[in-house]
């Protein structure tokens, strides 16, 4: 697809397709025609929020479906992922002047002991894409790094991430320390990793496990809406 | 189904005294079937080659070993299904005593559903370093450094194909540092005291641009596992069976 494409100038096509050769060039983890195809909508009058959502966002989600059914593989998703990224590199600071909606606030960072942060990465690109405000802490996190974070930020959302069956059950110590201190309600907790599932997510006390990245934006915005929907019946309940 | 010793001699042994190869016995009862990762198959048949082991002209109790695809490993949500498939195949070939040569390799206790499910053992641990390594030297490896990326003698082997060709790190030279940024070190756990491994060892390392350190695990917590293998089970159809 890239070889032929080579030459196609990419302003001589419709938005339409434009667009859709902006999900081909994604798939094919070619960032600067992410870039320039991200420039020409913008420059064609495309509000930021609405290149991230049809043209990146989208072309992501087709690249998480392909990786879900084996079609791609992890070197295909971080090129793709890379270029979305250069994208929103672009239209970071367009979406914060135009105020783009935010869906909500999620601090997520990687278990002590794991240094493993591609599918880390990922959730918080595709969680920025789909309109949260995401504040990475990295790898290898202390309970006192997750808390501190909490506190500096005020977060909707905890996201936790582990790699590794040895670093895994160190989300119950980050969940078991919320509860003693009586933090755990506040924050939607959510957590994501290979060795992870759901039967794992419920014994230690999380919200939810999220599988890949594409379900963790969904089942993000599934908890804010709850969450939204409880807050008048908690806020009755202490009237 | 990449299978490794599956087949049974074509032409059974003529000469009493000598041994047959390692892995290959006929399937059927009396047969223990070891199902592998492909990763493991070398270390498993070196093993059972070993003398005293399974296969041996004096042994007791023949190995057969069938290995599934090391590629497996990239999917690792796929292995748990394979192995079902690949036990349910021995026991229809008339293996009643199964061990099953995968750790938990970050199936999430997928493999460990399975081999409940049809009560077979598995390879204690999370995944073959620790294996190796035996699992309290592992943790203190970890501890020392959580960012260690480790080798064992098939990944120095095949790391060009699994690991540059594997992660595309030869078209892509930025997926190095998407892959690897957060390594410190490269901890190759040899299983062969081998000049040439060692070299190859310090050349991936040197590839990731990472350090080297060698640690000779030798075949670790698997000769164990084998070695339970090869020995005759007391009674092993009834616990096998009742759990089916």
């Amino acid at each position: 697809m890239a070889d032929q494409d080579s030459d196609l100038d990419l302003r001589t096509l419709a938005d339409d397709e434009l667009v859709e050769q902006m999900w081909d060039d994604l798939y094919d983890g070619l960032a600067d025609e992410v870039v320039e195809g991200t420039r020409i909508l913008l420059e064609r009058g495309w509000q930021p929020y609405d290149v991230l959502t049809r043209a990146l966002v989208e072309g992501m989600r087709v690249v998480g479906v392909d990786f879900r059914d084996g079609i791609l593989f992890v070197p295909e998703v971080l090129l793709a992922a890379n270029s979305m990224k250069a994208g929103m590199n672009v239209l970071r600071p367009l979406l914060a002047e135009t105020n783009a909606p935010k869906l909500g606030k999620m601090v997520i960072g990687t278990v002590k002991g794991d240094i493993h942060d591609i599918g880390k990465n990922l959730v918080s690109m595709m969680m920025e894409g789909a309109g949260f405000e995401v504040v990475d802490i990295g790898i290898n996190n202390p309970v006192e790094t997750y808390l501190e974070a909490l506190e500096e930020h005020q977060p909707d959302i905890l996201g936790m991430s582990a790699l590794l069956t040895t670093t895994m059950p160190y989300m119950k110590t980050v969940i078991d320390t919320l509860t003693e201190k009586g933090l755990r309600e506040r924050y939607i907790v959510m957590v994501g990793g290979a060795p992870l599932n759901e039967e794992f997510g419920r014994e230690i006390g999380a919200d939810a496990y999220c599988r890949d990245a594409a379900v963790a934006v969904e089942t993000a915005k599934a908890l804010m809406l709850r969450r939204h929907n409880q807050m008048p019946v908690a806020a009755a309940a202490v009237g | 189904m990449a299978i490794v010793g599956t087949a049974p001699p074509t032409t059974p042994p003529t000469d009493a005294a000598r041994r047959p190869r390692p892995g290959r016995a006929a399937a059927g009862p009396g047969t223990t079937l070891i199902i592998g990762c492909g990763a493991l198959a070398r270390e498993i048949l070196d093993l059972l080659d070993r003398p005293g082991a399974a296969d041996d002209a004096c042994g007791p109790a023949p190995v057969r070993l069938v290995c599934l695809p090391a590629k497996l490993h990239n999917r690792p949500e796929r292995l748990p299904d394979a192995l079902d498939r690949a036990i349910r195949a021995g026991r229809a070939a008339g293996h009643d005593r199964i061990l099953v040569a995968y750790a938990d390799c970050g199936t999430g206790g997928g493999i460990d559903r399975v081999c409940t499910a049809h009560g077979v053992e598995r390879l204690p641990g999370p995944h073959c370093y620790a294996t190796f390594a035996t699992r309290p030297a592992f943790d203190a490896l970890m501890d020392e450094e959580p960012g260690s990326f480790f080798l064992t003698d098939y990944l120095v082997r095949h790391f060009d194909t699994l690991i540059v060709k594997g992660l595309q790190l030869d078209r892509h030279p930025a997926l190095l540092g998407l892959f690897f940024g957060n390594y410190r070190r490269v901890v190759y756990l040899a299983q062969s005291d081998d000049a040439d491994l060692r070299a190859r060892a310090a050349a991936a390392a040197a590839r990731l641009g990472l350090v080297l350190e060698v640690r000779a695990t030798g075949m670790g917590e698997l000769a164990g596992f084998v070695a339970r293998a090869a020995a005759p089970a007391a009674d092993p159809a009834p616990a096998v069976m009742a759990a089916e």
